[in-house]
């Protein structure tokens, strides 16, 4: 700090950036943190249901949680065998 | 007759998870407490070197799960305190060679040997050797420096703490988390060049059970395998004191928090 520092423009302290960043994502971290351990029964139990109407294979269904500022969204999409009625893809 | 166990751990590596296990290690036995202190780091021995008893290592952790020695012949006697032991990891390189019943049966036979304290320095991140150094712990000593990938990394360990111990498994209550911030600089805090013990607190939502003022010291006490906490004239060696006496239930201030003060001619003309 000498008498030229006056003469520049301070730019935001990189301290503080770093603590906004680390705030974004170790929220973010903590948020998924636990949340996919009931997906994969979901999806099973969703495959049983949807095989009870549809003849499809577990890979053919996709589960993703996403989440926006502020609220979530469960995506589940399914891919139907060819040749149904319903077309390639329900969401 | 249960010992207590305390697992110095972080995620990331060369925070000082070693420096600090031979510190709070030594810093116990200087309160009279009977302690061992335990290298998990599997192939990368290193805890045996800061204690300065690297020349004794006869039989290791790995020789005593695989039963080729008992816990007496493998347990290095300090040369400073009579009740302190230090057990070192192996050089082997099987990932393998630790098991969860092996380190059981190693904790309790420590435990019926009326030891007070066992300190286990886990490896880095967030494998075999760092799950089964935090997998029996009451206590977890979780180093963060002041710098964005640790701090991340220490999140990661805060939550494993809180859902993969033996205590969460048994819901047993949870293990008691202690932060320790290593390696700060109060000049570039002030700077606005570091994070502050305030902003890490913040961010991890749990506050410091001790601060460690980065410190040459620090790297003249592992170059002559001395823990730096007996090294009582650096403030280093003093925040570790401080910090074990936390750890013990005593409620001290901090120190070293703040920079040096500048003089006139510092301030006016830099430097």
């Amino acid at each position: 700090m000498g008498i030229l520092d006056f003469l520049k423009r301070k730019p935001e302290p990189t301290a503080v950036v770093a603590k906004e960043r680390l705030r974004i994502i170790v929220a973010q971290e903590r948020s998924n943190r636990g949340a996919p351990d009931y997906l994969p029964l979901l999806r099973n139990e969703l495959l049983e249901v949807i095989k009870k109407y549809v003849n499809v294979d577990l890979e053919a269904i996709s589960i993703n949680v996403e989440r926006d500022s502020g609220h979530e969204v469960l995506e589940l999409s399914v891919a139907l065998p060819d040749g149904k009625p319903a077309g390639n893809a329900a969401t | 007759m249960s010992a207590e166990i305390i697992v110095v751990t972080s995620g990331k590596g060369g925070v000082g998870k070693t420096t600090t296990s031979a510190s709070l290690a030594t810093g116990l036995a200087m309160q009279g407490k009977k302690v061992a202190v335990i290298d998990f780091d599997v192939g990368l021995r290193n805890l045996d070197l800061i204690m300065g008893c690297e020349r004794r290592v006869v039989y290791d952790f790995v020789n005593v799960i695989h039963g080729e020695a008992t816990i007496k012949q493998s347990l290095i006697k300090d040369k400073r305190y009579e009740n302190l032991y230090v057990l070192a990891a192996s050089q082997t390189r099987d990932k393998d060679a630790l098991t969860q019943e092996g380190v059981e049966k190693v904790l309790d036979d420590l435990a019926k040997d009326d030891f007070d304290y066992i300190v286990c320095d886990s490896p880095a991140g967030i494998e075999k050797g760092a799950h089964l150094a935090m997998y029996f712990a009451d206590h977890a000593v979780v180093v963060v420096n002041p710098e964005v990938s640790s701090v991340r990394d220490s999140d990661r360990i805060l939550g494993l703490l809180a859902s993969k111990t033996r205590r969460a498994e048994r819901g047993e209550g949870a293990v008691s988390q202690h932060l320790l911030l290593t390696r700060y600089n109060p000049a570039r805090v002030e700077q606005g060049e570091m994070l502050s013990v305030k902003d890490v607190e913040d961010i991890l939502g749990i506050s410091v059970v001790g601060v460690i003022p980065e410190s040459e010291n620090v790297l003249a006490a592992s170059n002559s395998g001395v823990p730096v906490i007996l090294d009582e004239n650096s403030n280093a060696g003093q925040a570790y004191r401080d910090t074990v006496a936390r750890i013990l239930g005593e409620t001290r201030p901090m120190r070293f928090l703040d920079a040096p003060k500048k003089g006139f001619f510092q301030r006016v003309f830099g430097g």
